[in-house]
């Protein structure tokens, strides 16, 4: 099957030939995209707070080697590591995510940061999101084969503790992928089919309560569902930009849109992209995040361990959902969600968390001929 | 937890069998294997659908970049940071009337090296925008440059219409144009800004630091006087066929400028078509030898002395000759007069004499000094003039100054000046932007019982002597007329004037002064031929005080001795009786504007609300 040569063993021998090396160049592929359109979509978002035009670029260009570092390095681990790895950085996001509420920086009327020195500020909850994947995943898997731990209701609780702290936040956004992760995940464990459909009936119902609870949810709604009722100018103003890219875009800088939107660096990069570069290329983004997304899905499935199986599925789950609700908000195929694009959009937060989230994956999807008992 | 499915077999009853003879270990395996099937099972549903979800963002992104309603990609103008102008701020009259402002509006610009076809492009922009000529635009397109201006503060329709050219290369900018919304209205005083939103002239460049800073300007213009002057002047002019006039209205007691006209005009809103002779202000920039009005300085100089009472007599029997001049009087009476009598015979020879014996040329140099008529008006205008007055100043430029010749001033000169002989001997500077109290304290520049004296002759002289036709019954008018002629090629001009009338009321205790001065008026047959101020100017400032009694509302039983001063209203009082509307319905405020809409102070025994309405009428008439 893979040809190791028997003298190479050590640890990165070892990694290169049991890595998914398609994946992992996938990853680097949109990671060079990112480093691409960082520097087309944020100097004008600079220069609007009066900083230096490529203070944004200056940064990502710190935050993403230190990313990729961070990915390659969990993806040497083992799965038993990740696991701890995963408990450790649970335990400490959590701490961090109650202290938003006592120490949190508010931006745009939420509280989801923590100001760290030297590091600005730190998003707490883009670190629960893989961590708390893995783990439910450990607990549910122990309750479906060893049938000891009751695992199940200790998953339940620790998904409701968490969606619990990101509604009060509020994060809706963020609420969304971690509910579906640990959906996807029960469903993928076993759960029986007319208790799914009854999920999703329960999930849509939870939509509409927040529809009803929260009124910036609302307006979101509104807006979407009839444009004209109130002020739609960013997916409008991005809808635009996608018009006016056409195919091929209008050429790397020769983007306007860049300057209108608040969040072209972020939230709404590719816009950037759609204009700038043009549809094929959006198309070709797209293409790598499903690629990684599905392939990761299916060598998860090949796995003989329940637990890698479902931990590399609530990742991969949640690293393309993100990328698909980033997607379609800023297409308004859905309502405008703030949601980063997994390496792409802009921030530090974002950056590591992804690292940390797809490093794992990585590990967890490596060939484990022999390494069952390690689990 | 009997929810959860404990295995993915089919048929319970062959799991059983399965695991009944195996170890406990391979039970254990089967139940791994069984759960590892169904995930697979599962996971194959969960990436189908994800694969759906990844499909549709993919068709969506190819519906909003190609096929979405198939228009043109729109251009924007990019808002680079800090371009964005912060905008110029209004002018204001007193009563918080705008009289400029600035209001956005698009500019047109080409880049030629973008042009496909620079002759067919200015062919449509001349079609589009047809004040401009073909061959300029055609040039400016076919230079060597990447940025040329095409027509800039463009109206709504012409931006329509100049975007719907579309040309690639013309481009809009966003910019903000000056607008006078009052046209001619104080032209002189607001002045004009360029395109480039700097002021050039009046206040617009007076204040020009302060307006690009956002701070509005408040005048102390009123308009809806300021119209009134503008009105009666323009009538005058026409009517005398004059060729130019000037008036001010001055509040007497703090020096304040309630309306000062200059004709001829212009409209600061098309600043293309300007001519000097339109810009030029008379009633600043205008240096004249104000004639006889002078005769109220000589004589309030005369009386401050205490050398001369109003009692005292000098000869006016035979002119004098000095040099080769001889000094006459128009209305000779040839005999010794009083100084009431040389006031109103307004006598030249007795008020040379007056001069000459009483404070000789350096006392009389000293006094006009003193009340600022030997330097420019210090005032919130750029355009300010000195005065003219001779260096080396003998006995003969006394004798000639004493009745306003050899020496010019403006006319801001001569209402200043004239306010502190009338106001209780306090001179203050004129001001053109509201006064805040005490913002300027003033000057004493003569007793104050010389200023009643200066009362008392001003409205003899209306009630007996040359000002009789700027009499208003009721209201106490003073003044004086001053006829010079004006100075041509080797000595003046008899057939060309500048006739004046200063005027002041009440006179028991003066608030306003009006000035008003024609240029070169001709006599009619109704005026028996005479060109005189008291036959051109005089008229007017009679209409223009009629015109601010019932503006503000006054009354002729506001003009007791012991009432309170008069206010300057910020509305126009509304006749409780007649509704007559005395002031034009153009410069009427709305209804909802009224800060102050009570007369200004009851006449005795009766209320402010109601007035006679007979006592009303006098003023509208």
């Amino acid at each position: 099957m893979i040809q190791v040569p028997r003298d190479d063993r050590s640890v990165i021998g070892q990694w290169w030939w049991t890595v998914d090396r398609w994946s992992l160049g996938a990853i680097l592929a949109i990671m060079a995209f990112g480093v691409m359109l960082t520097l087309a979509a944020s100097p004008p978002a600079a220069e609007r707070i009066g900083a230096d035009s490529f203070i944004f670029a200056k940064r990502q260009f710190m935050f993403l080697p230190l990313a990729l570092l961070v990915m390659l390095g969990i993806s040497l681990a083992s799965p038993r590591h990740v696991r701890r790895l995963a408990l450790v950085v649970f335990c400490g996001s959590i701490v961090l995510l109650a202290a938003t509420f006592v120490i949190g920086i508010e931006i745009k009327g939420a509280r989801r940061w923590i100001s760290v020195p030297g590091l600005s500020s730190v998003q707490p909850s883009e670190f629960v999101k893989p961590s708390l994947a893995v783990i439910s995943a450990w607990l549910l898997a122990q309750s479906r084969t060893e049938r000891r731990a009751p695992g199940y209701l200790m998953s339940t609780v620790l998904v409701g503790g968490v969606l619990a702290l990101l509604v009060m936040q509020p994060d809706l956004g963020m609420s969304v992928v971690v509910a579906s992760v640990w959906a996807v995940q029960l469903f993928v464990v076993g759960l029986p089919m007319w208790v799914a459909g009854f999920g999703a009936v329960a999930g849509a119902a939870g939509m509409v309560g927040a529809y009803f609870l929260f009124s910036h949810v609302r307006s979101r709604f509104d807006r979407f569902l009839d444009p004209t009722s109130g002020d739609n100018y960013q997916v409008n103003t991005s809808l635009e930009a996608f018009m006016n890219g056409s195919l091929f875009g209008r050429g790397p800088g020769e983007g306007t849109v860049k300057a209108q939107l608040p969040d072209a660096h972020t939230d709404f990069v590719m816009a950037v992209a759609g204009e700038e570069f043009g549809l094929v290329v959006c198309l070709m983004i797209l293409a790598l995040f499903a690629f990684v997304t599905l392939r990761s899905m299916s060598r998860a499935s090949k796995e003989t361990s329940l637990f890698i199986t479902l931990a590399a599925t609530g990742l991969a789950v949640q690293f393309g959902l993100q990328a698909a609700i980033n997607m379609a908000s800023t297409i308004q195929l859905i309502p405008a969600k703030g949601m980063t694009l997994p390496f792409i959009s802009y921030g530090g937060s974002s950056a590591l968390a992804m690292a940390i989230c797809v490093g794992m994956l990585l590990s967890l999807t490596r060939e484990h001929a022999g390494l069952r008992e390690a689990v | 937890m009997r929810l959860w499915r404990k295995s993915a077999s089919p048929d319970p009853a062959a799991a059983e069998n399965a695991a009944a003879g195996a170890r406990y270990a391979s039970a254990k395996e089967r139940l791994k294997g069984d759960a590892q099937e169904t995930a697979r099972q599962r996971l194959m549903i969960a990436s189908v659908i994800f694969g759906i979800a990844f499909t549709a963002v993919g068709l969506r992104m190819g519906y909003v970049s190609l096929l979405r309603d198939g228009a043109e990609p729109t251009q924007r103008v990019a808002a680079r940071g800090g371009s964005i102008q912060s905008e110029r701020a209004d002018i204001v009259d007193r009563n918080g009337a705008v009289l400029a402002t600035s209001v956005p509006v698009m500019s047109a610009f080409v880049n030629p090296h973008l042009l496909l076809d620079p002759q067919e492009a200015a062919r449509k922009i001349v079609t589009a925008l047809p004040d401009l000529k073909y061959d300029e635009v055609r040039e400016k397109l076919e230079g060597d440059r990447t940025f040329v201006w095409i027509k800039r503060g463009l109206s709504p329709r012409e931006h329509d219409r100049v975007n719907r050219l579309g040309i690639p290369g013309l481009e809009f900018q966003a910019e903000e144009r000056r607008i006078y919304p009052q046209g001619t209205a104080a032209a002189h005083i607001l002045g004009y800004a360029s395109v480039d939103n700097t002021g050039l002239a009046g206040m617009e460049r007076y204040f020009d630091q302060q307006l690009q800073s956002g701070e509005t300007v408040q005048l102390s213009i009123d308009l809806r006087l300021q119209r009134i002057v503008e009105r009666e002047i323009a009538r005058a002019v026409q009517k005398f066929s004059a060729i130019g006039a000037t008036a001010i209205v001055m509040d007497a007691t703090n020096g304040e400028v309630l309306a000062m006209a200059s004709l001829p005009t212009y409209n600061p809103n098309s600043t293309r078509t300007l001519t000097n002779e339109a810009l030029f202000n008379r009633a600043t920039l205008g240096v004249y030898e104000q004639g006889s009005t002078f005769k109220i300085f000589n004589t309030a100089m005369a009386l401050d002395s205490g050398k001369v009472s109003m009692t005292s007599v000098f000869d006016a029997t035979s002119p004098i000759k000095i040099d080769r001049f001889t000094i006459n009087d128009d209305h000779a009476q040839r005999r010794p007069l009083s100084v009431p009598e040389i006031f109103k015979y307004s006598s030249n020879i007795a008020s040379a004499k007056m001069a000459v014996d009483v404070m000789g040329p350096e006392g009389q140099r000293a006094f006009f000094d003193k009340i600022g008529f030997l330097k420019p008006v210090t005032t919130q205008l750029p355009e300010v003039a000195s005065p003219l007055w001779p260096r080396h100043w003998m006995k003969i430029n006394t004798m000639t100054i004493a009745f306003g010749h050899g020496i010019s001033v403006t006319p801001l000169h001569l209402a200043m000046g004239s306010a502190a002989m009338v106001n209780g001997g306090i001179l203050y500077q004129p001001s053109l932007v509201k006064r805040t109290a005490a913002s300027d304290k003033g000057r004493r520049v003569i007793q104050q019982k010389t200023s009643v004296h200066m009362r008392q002759l001003l409205r003899l002289n209306a009630v007996e002597g040359t000002g009789k036709n700027a009499n208003v019954p009721g209201y106490e008018v003073g003044g004086k007329t001053g006829t010079a002629e004006k100075p041509g090629r080797g000595g003046y001009r008899q057939k060309a004037l500048i006739s004046s009338f200063v005027g002041a009321f009440p006179m028991n205790d003066p608030k306003f002064i009006v000035i008003v001065s024609l240029d070169e008026p001709k006599g009619l047959p109704e005026t028996g031929g005479y060109a005189t101020a008291g036959w051109v100017a005089a008229p007017s400032v009679k209409v223009i005080i009629e015109q601010i009694v019932s503006l503000y509302g006054i009354l002729p039983g506001d003009l007791k001795e012991g009432l309170p001063p008069i206010e300057i209203a910020s509305t126009p009082v509304p006749a409780p009786v007649v509704p007559a509307p005395v002031v034009p319905a153009s410069i009427r405020r709305s209804p909802g504007d009224h800060r102050k809409a009570l007369p200004v102070r009851p006449a005795p025994g009766q209320t402010a609300a109601a007035p006679g309405p007979g006592v009303r009428r006098v003023a509208s008439e």
